[in-house]
């Protein structure tokens, strides 16, 4: 790779990286201005003209903030919680496949980090990486409550990998490879995944809600039962890093679902337009579809978070270990004996 | 080269600190840190499969699992059961035989060739699949089953027993 690669590169990481934070910032304000729609409200609109200063405010806010680090709290753990979650949440994004490639002239520039081979198990381990985090964090507090809720994280994000995991194993013997470049190029047009394993997606969406810890799965975050659950002796920006990793999450979680199921970067009619507007602008439409995707899926994460109440906790682990996984292993073997016969028959 | 000694030496380094730190959920993180060096490890022997397999199932599922039983339990230093001078003895010795056997395996190891790449993909899903399902294929089942069996007996474990009188505890 020649320097002019490692430039791009390196630019495509920093540029990657503002947009989640951006997109993570303004999902705060998305979050309260859904609320406020779903219930009939106004929300937010004080600071700049419908309130889209409102998360700098609380960015301000959170930084002026007195930083409390409780007497018989473990400081290092203490710290390095937020800071693995954050990070991890932030890592997620490099396989991702952002775009078709730009080719101007001689140059080609591929709008995905990296294509490592094993893309989807890369995403899948960084997800399990997530729960550190939370139970390192709630463990440092020295509190009862930020114990449980860690304690609930943990177990809740165990039981809903395994059916995250099924759910995704269906998806790999249908497109038969691991990079998500290729599983994003094989859904060219309206060729999408979805329509081949709908029950796949759904499956994987549930568990995706799980994995994010959005409602109605943020039982680590209980208010209710836990004061506030794992970041409950948190304060300053080290509460601010807990929040902002679970929209890091959920935009990377969204992106991830788009890319997977939803066509990712396609769309109906891709190559006429391409063909009509050149060979840059054309990719980076692609990009702003993929983006459409993701803002969606962030609104419908909203939108379930304001519609449906939290699970009982006994509940939530009856749903993962009997229902979903049950159901997981079902579209496997349906899968696995619709390929055969395709293969056998219509072939 | 220069990566690879970086990387020994880190694993060691965590490894050792594994046992000597006090706190059992230190231990735990430190244990967490040397997997994470086998990930590196194993990324370097260009196993990318191993690897990451290595890294979901040992650092985000086992050791989740460590980690949270042992946060369940709290141990601390007041609560560490002591153990009686018998079962120290017998670590004691335990420990030398194992140190007298690698120092013979050791001293009797001729020094090996160094490894030479042959196949870039080598360590890929693909390839690893083909020689696991077609080489190695009964090998794969019978541990496959082992692992089923493994899991049955958890949950035959786990279960609740009925008793006579109808109660369940």
């Amino acid at each position: 790779m020649d320097l002019l690669q490692i430039g791009i590169k390196a630019g495509l990481v920093v540029i990657i990286f503002a947009i989640s934070l951006v997109v993570a910032m303004y999902s705060t304000y998305a979050e309260r201005k859904v609320a406020a729609f779903l219930q009939d409200r106004v929300g937010p609109n004080r600071a700049g003209p419908w309130g889209i200063l409102q998360p700098l405010a609380d960015g301000g806010k959170m930084f002026m903030k007195e930083e409390i680090i409780p007497a018989r709290a473990n400081a290092f753990l203490f710290i390095v919680g937020p800071a693995l979650a954050i990070m991890t949440a932030c890592i997620g994004s490099a396989v991702i496949p952002w775009g078709q490639e730009i080719k101007t002239g001689s140059l080609t520039i591929d709008l995905q980090v990296t294509d490592i081979n094993v893309g989807i198990l890369y995403i899948f381990g960084v997800v399990s990486l997530g729960v550190y985090g939370v139970m390192i964090g709630g463990w440092a507090s020295n509190n009862k409550y930020s114990l449980l809720g860690a304690i609930r994280a943990a177990s809740q994000n165990i039981s809903y990998e395994i059916s995250m995991g099924l759910s995704i194993i269906a998806l790999l013997m249908f497109t038969g490879t691991l990079s998500l470049k290729e599983i994003a190029e094989q859904q060219h047009g309206a060729n999408w995944n979805v329509l081949y394993q709908p029950f796949g997606f759904l499956l994987f969406m549930v568990c995706s809600f799980a994995e994010t810890n959005r409602s109605p799965f943020d039982l680590p975050e209980c208010e209710t039962e836990l004061v506030g659950g794992y970041h409950t002796e948190y304060s300053s920006m080290k509460l601010g890093f807990y929040l902002f990793a679970e929209y890091i999450n959920m935009f990377i979680s969204s992106a991830v679902m788009a890319t997977l199921y939803w066509g990712g970067y396609n769309y109906p009619g891709m190559d006429w337009v391409t063909a009509h507007v050149g060979p840059v602008i054309g990719p980076l439409i692609g990009t702003a579809v993929l983006f459409g995707k993701i803002f969606a899926f962030i609104f419908f994460f909203m939108w379930v978070r304001w519609t449906i109440p939290r699970f009982r906790y006994d509940q939530l682990m009856d749903l993962g270990w009997k229902s979903l996984i049950p159901l997981a292993i079902g579209n496997i073997v349906l899968t696995g004996v619709w390929i055969t016969v395709y293969d056998k028959f219509f072939k | 080269m220069s990566i690879f000694y970086f990387i020994a030496f880190l694993s060691i380094l965590f490894a050792v600190l594994v046992i000597t730190a006090k706190n059992p959920v230190h231990s735990v993180l430190y244990l967490i840190l040397t997997f994470f060096t086998i990930t590196i490890h194993y990324i370097l022997l260009n196993a990318q499969f191993l690897a990451i397999v290595n890294f979901i199932v040992y650092m985000g599922a086992i050791m989740v699992l460590f980690l949270f039983v042992l946060m369940l339990l709290n141990l601390n230093v007041e609560s560490e059961p002591v153990k009686s001078n018998i079962v120290k003895f017998a670590g004691v010795i335990g420990g030398c035989c194992l140190l007298a056997t690698l120092f013979g395996t050791l001293k009797l190891a001729a020094t090996s060739s160094p490894v030479v790449l042959q196949d870039q993909g080598l360590g890929l899903v693909k390839n690893l699949g083909k020689v696991l399902f077609k080489e190695f294929l009964l090998p794969f089942e019978i541990s496959s089953i082992l692992l089923l069996s493994a899991m049955v007996g958890a949950v035959l474990l786990a279960k609740r027993e009925r008793q006579p009188d109808g109660k369940v505890f």
